[in-house]
This record gives C-alpha cells, structure tokens and sequence, in this order.
C-alpha cells in the first residue's frame, strides 16, 4: 500500500467519493487542469471530466452560492476556496444560506455541501495566504467545522464531510500538506465527525489543539516527557459540533489544560473550549486553563510570521506553567 | 422591430505587432518623440526589473512573486497618462504603472520578500493604494475614491486595474454600476492577459469583450491592443479627460498576454500550450515600441545597451538596499494595529518583546 501525504489522502477521497457517488462535484478555481493550486484536485478532471470538475469563473460569491443551489438539488458539492484568506465572500452563502436552508424551511430543503480551504500560515507566503479564521465558522450554527492533522484523518474525515447531510467546512492545513507521509488504504471508510481524538495519553496535562499546530503539541509532548511530564494531546478535529466529553474526561484526569491555536487569542475557539471547562470542569482543575496562541495582530507578513505561530517552546512553558501553579 | 438599446466596442490600435503605424493618425502625445522614448526606457528598466526579481526569488531572497512580463505597454501606458493627484488602485503586477508614479523596485521587494514597510511608499503618491491581493476588491476602493473626489468637486480621477478573471467578481461589477449611477470618475483598466492563473478567459465570461461589461454600467467602454502602448495611453487619456471634467467613468479592456507563469511558484506549461506562448511573444510590447523608435532614428542598439546597463546598476542597488534592510522587530505586528496601542495588547506586545530579545 502506497505511503501518501495528507494533500494526496484529500485527493484519494475526493476521487474515490466522485467514484462512488455521481452526485459528488468539485468545483472552484483551477480545479481542472490545474489540479487546484496545492494539487489536491490534481487528475480528477481528467477522470471524471469537466461537469464533474468545474473551472468556475474567479468569483467567491459564486462559487459559494452555486454550491447552495447545487446542493438543494441533489448534487454533492465540494467547492474549494483558494486560500481561506479568500473565503470571505463565500461566507455570506454560507452563513445565510447554507447553514439556515434546513431550518429555514423546516427540513424541505438541505445543504450536503462541503466547502474546502487551505488553511493557516507558516509557508511564507503572501498576504492573505496564511489566515486561520476558523473560529468565524465556529460561531455559525447549523455548520460543522472540521480540521484533519494527519493523512489519515483528512482522508477519512473528509468522505464523512462529503457523506454528511449538512453542510461542512474542511480546512486544511497547509503547513503539513506535505509533512510526512502515512499509509492511508483506499477502502472508502469514513471517520466520525463527532469525536476529538486522543493522539497521546497523558496523566498531568492535557494539550488540546488542532490542525497544524498538532505537529506542535506532539513535539511539546516529548519535551515534556524528558523533563518527566506526561501530557495528553487530543487533536479536536471536529470543532463543531463539539465532543467536548473527551475534552472533559481528559482534563477531568489530568486537573491541567493548554489550549493550543494559530488563531487570534481573543474569541478564538480556545476561548470556547476555555468557557466550558470553567462551566463544567472547574473543581477538577487544578490550575487557570493556558491558551497558547495566535496573538490579537494580524498574521505578520513571512518574515515574522514564525515569531506569531505559537511553538513549541511557548507549549512547553505554557504546561509547565500549569504543573507549577500546582 | 423596434430596438431599446444598440451598442459597438470600438478596437484601438496604433502599431501593429511589428511597430508599424496602422495607418490612424497619431495622437499629440505620441507626437513627442522624445516622451515616447522616456515611456520606451520605462518599458524595459520594468521589464529589467522583472527579471532581476525572478532571480532574487529563485535564490530565495524572495517569496512568491507575481512576474509583470509582457504587461509593459499596458502599465506603463496607464500609469504616464495619470496625474500625480489622480489615485491608483492596483491587484498585484502592475508594476510599470506603480514605477512611473514613484514606486521603489525596493518597495516590491520588501512587499514580496515578506515585509509590510513595502507598503509605505516613500516617493510614490500617499493616496495611491497598497498592493491588493483579494482579487478585484481595489475596484471597489477606486469606487470609493472617485466618490470622494466627487463629493469634494476635486478634478482628479481615480484609476483602478483588474485582471480578465477579476473581472468576474462582483466587486468589479458594483464598482462600476456605482460609478455609472452616480456618474463618478472612475477609470477601470481590465488588463486581459487571458489567462487567470491556469483559467482561460473563455471561462470567465461568455461576452465578445470584458470592455463590454461597462456598457450595462453605463460608462464609456472601448478595447485596446494592451501591447501597443500608444493605444492603451491614448484611450487613458480620453478617459481620464472625460473623467476629470464630469462626463464619467470608462472601462478599458488592455488586451495583452501574461508570457510568464502567473507567479513563482506556477508552472504554466501544466495548462497551456507551447504554441499559444510562442505566438504571444511575436505580440511583445517592448520591441514593437523599439522598432517604431528606430524607424523614427531615436533608438538604436548603443543606446539600448547603454540603458540596459543603466537599468542594471540601477536595480543592482535597489537589490541591495533591500537586502540591507533589516528585520522589524516582532513587536512591529502590534505597532500599526490602531493610531494607540490598547492597554489590552500591552502584555501581549511585552511578550513578543521578550522573543525579539531572545532571538
Ligand atoms: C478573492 C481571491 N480569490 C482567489 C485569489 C487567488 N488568485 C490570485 S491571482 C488569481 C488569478 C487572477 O487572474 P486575473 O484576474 O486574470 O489577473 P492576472 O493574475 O492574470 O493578472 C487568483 C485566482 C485571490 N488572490 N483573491
Ligand atoms: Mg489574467
């Protein structure tokens, strides 16, 4: 079995879905011959032909809002917005349209759409290529938000997004599109769209993350560990709706909880996460809840942009920060 | 039958691809021989630029890069038909248009090399706008200028530049319905180098020409060889004209060819065709302009060589300011956050001090 990156299992998904299911389309700019910017539609076209893989003219809004419509009648579409710096006039479809249609109009109309974006920074691109702004989805109910870390988890998450009756956005993170490579079998089994999953167990800290900055956290992880720390790290995945029950056990266990994202710290999603272990979790804590993160700026141009992405060392003080204040 | 409304795109041309007169009488400007060549010299000192640009970010002094090539006559024929109060609004490429109204090659280089002090134009106008890399949002901004102006009854215009494929965004749409409805001066520039990254224009639109879009706006429209630098000066300046004294807004269709990769890090020859490239360079802008030069004796080969070197010497600098410019501190991403830091941002920024001096 092929060893593949995690662009290449978000390509084998998409194929073998379009494979499996004629009502799968792709659509988006350079989709088509191009095989999409980072390659992850790459040869589709060529398989499945230029209904099924459409080159859009270079409009968000419609890309966005031909989705919509698609997915009311029975097609399953997967539209790419370029980079999630570019997603943004797409989410007056999605925000207004897609997320509401089912209960709009008491479950007559539905929306199995899945809005794909490369995602996050740290491969010194250009402005507007390397925004995290997952949490302006988060906040939009009717949605899912979901974000692989591993080959695996992209392939197996994204055939249940493709599968899922509502509509989901998929960000993919690009800084390890091409990290490492795992075998990933072309077996069309999904994963569960309501589940964190636990990467590491742990007995004095949890580190709560997803996306990229997993890479982070796993290398925190084994800091911690010589400096005879034992963490916990749970790749949330699904962000919404949230399960937030392996959340709670996990901390429930450990008493310890470093919230870990690329993301601005004020209202971002950690600062979910945050609320309802105070709600929920707070006689099982045993220090403040950390939250390593993105600051309140704008992601700074390439030359910076490493002095804005929360690293490792910033994930090993932040947890032993939490061991220390107990 | 009875017709509500009839419309014609006229065709602009001057030179043809050999640099040979088309026969239409020239217009005053071009008449000034001594200009054209200043606007040739433009032309190629862009194009040295370019290529000095490409190599910076094929040694990695550089990040992706957006190449101008083939573009020359169409910016740099915007950008000298401008006034210096005039405001310009460009996506990313425009670079002959943006050098002849001030703009350092450093400056790019600091932009593309991933430092936001590019922005801030030093010699270029103040009220020209930063590169815009969401597609087809600066029109909107030009929208807003001419607005500006207008409300102010100041003559000056405000020019924006689109790209066939972003021509297709509703912000190019609303800037120009706006500038029609309320008669504003407003001069889009639709550079049509058909091709959006790998996306032909075939696939941005079903209409003859993207000129025609303005039609429905209700503003002047007319289509231009965009590597014929007389013409695309040439309806720049009517528009601007008509512009300035309140007879409206216009869109311009430049038609050109994008001869390099859509930026550093496309490959082109994934979705285009050898032959298709080879013919575009039979169109290129800068030596039709030569041969018309030399056929009126104000160019020859000692003087081309002789401003090649100057260019060099000239970007060689340029290559090395940049590359002596230091690093902002970190702490530079909170510094232009709001016209005061917040009180809320101040342990965030003391902490981001403390990583400067670590490293
Ligand atoms: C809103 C938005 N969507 C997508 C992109 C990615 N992108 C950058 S350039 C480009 C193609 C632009 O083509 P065109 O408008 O013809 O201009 P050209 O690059 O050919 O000058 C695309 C899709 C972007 N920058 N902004
Ligand atoms: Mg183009």
């Amino acid at each position: 079995m092929a060893q593949i990156t995690l662009i290449e299992a978000v390509t084998q998904a998409l194929a073998y879905e379009m494979a499996h299911d004629e009502s799968v389309v792709v659509l988006g700019e350079d989709v088509g011959v191009n095989g999409g910017v980072f390659r992850a539609t790459q040869g589709l076209q060529e398989k499945f032909g230029e209904w099924r893989v459409l080159d859009t003219p270079l409009d968000e809004t419609t890309i966005a809002g031909v989705t919509v419509g698609l997915a009311v009648q029975g097609m399953k579409p997967v539209a790419e917005a370029q980079f999630e710096g570019f997603i943004y006039p797409m989410m007056e479809q999605i925000a207004c349209h897609a997320a509401r249609l089912r209960n709009r109009t008491r479950g007559r109309m539905t929306v199995p759409a899945v809005w794909r974006a490369p995602w996050g920074g740290g491969i010194r691109a250009p402005e507007h290529h390397s925004e995290a702004n997952e949490h302006l989805f988060t906040n939009i109910p009717g949605l899912r938000v979901v974000m692989p870390s591993s080959p695996a988890r992209a392939y197996g998450l994204l055939l249940a997004a493709i599968r899922d009756p509502d509509p989901v956005m998929f960000f993919e993170p690009k800084r390890i599109y091409r990290q490492y490579k795992e075998e990933v079998p072309d077996d069309g089994e999904a994963l569960p769209l309501d589940v964190c999953f636990v990467l590491r167990d742990g007995t004095d800290v949890t580190l709560v993350t997803w996306g990229a900055q997993v890479k982070e956290c796993l290398e925190a992880a084994d800091e911690l560990a010589q400096k005879g720390i034992s963490a916990e790290v749970i790749d949330v995945a699904t962000l919404t709706p949230l399960d937030f029950d392996t959340i709670a056990e996990s901390v429930t266990k450990t008493g310890r909880c470093v919230i870990v994202h690329e993301a601005p710290k004020t209202a971002g999603y950690g600062a979910e996460i945050a609320a309802r272990l105070s709600e929920e979790c707070l006689y099982s804590l045993l220090a403040p809840v950390e939250r390593v993160t993105g600051f309140d700026t704008h992601i700074p141009l390439f030359r910076l942009e490493m002095k804005y992405l929360p690293s490792v060392e910033r994930i090993v003080e932040a947890a032993q920060r939490t061991l220390a204040a107990s | 039958m009875s017709i509500a409304a009839k419309f014609e795109i006229e065709y602009l041309q001057y030179l043809d691809q050999d640099g040979k007169e088309v026969g239409k009488e020239l217009p005053e400007f071009a008449k000034d021989l001594d200009h054209m060549v200043e606007l040739y010299k433009l032309m190629v000192s862009t194009r040295v630029f370019d290529a000095k640009s490409i190599a910076l970010q094929r040694t990695g002094k550089l990040g992706t890069y957006a190449s101008c090539l083939g573009h020359e006559a169409a910016h740099v024929g915007i950008g000298s038909a401008m006034r210096r109060e005039d405001s310009l609004a460009v996506s990313y490429r425009e670079y002959g248009a943006q050098l002849y109204r001030g703009v350092k090659p450093r400056e790019v280089y600091m932009y593309w090399g991933g430092d936001e002090r590019g922005n801030d134009f030093a010699d270029a106008p103040k009220h020209d706008f930063a590169w815009c890399v969401p597609i087809a949002t600066q029109c909107l901004h030009a929208a807003g200028s001419a607005l500006a102006f207008k409300i102010r009854k100041e003559p000056r215009v405000a020019v924006c530049t689109i790209g066939d494929g972003g021509s297709s965004k509703g912000d190019f749409y609303g800037a120009i319905n706006i500038a029609g409805a309320q008669n504003l001066p407003l001069v889009a520039v639709i550079v049509n180098n058909q091709w959006a990254i790998s996306v032909p224009r075939r696939i941005q639109s079903g209409a003859n020409t993207l000129a025609q879009k303005g039609l429905a706006a209700g503003l002047f429209c007319i289509q231009v060889d965009g590597n014929d630098i007389i013409a695309v000066r040439k309806a720049m300046e009517d528009a601007l004209e008509r512009a300035r004294s309140g007879q409206g807004g216009s869109v311009i269709e430049a038609v050109t060819y994008r001869l390099g990769d859509h930026t550093t890090a496309d490959d082109a020859r994934r979705y285009r065709g050898e032959q298709e490239v080879k013919d575009a360079w039979d169109r290129d802008p800068v030596p039709r302009l030569r041969k018309w030069l030399e056929a009126k004796g104000k160019w020859d080969e000692a003087k081309e060589e002789a401003w090649k070197a100057e260019c060099d010497d000239w970007m060689d600098k340029e290559v090395d300011a940049y590359l002596e410019t230091k690093t902002q501190p970190a702490t530079a991403m909170f510094d232009y956050l709001y016209a005061e830091l917040p009180a809320d941002l101040v342990a965030q920024r003391d902490f981001v001090a403390s990583l400067d001096r670590q490293s």
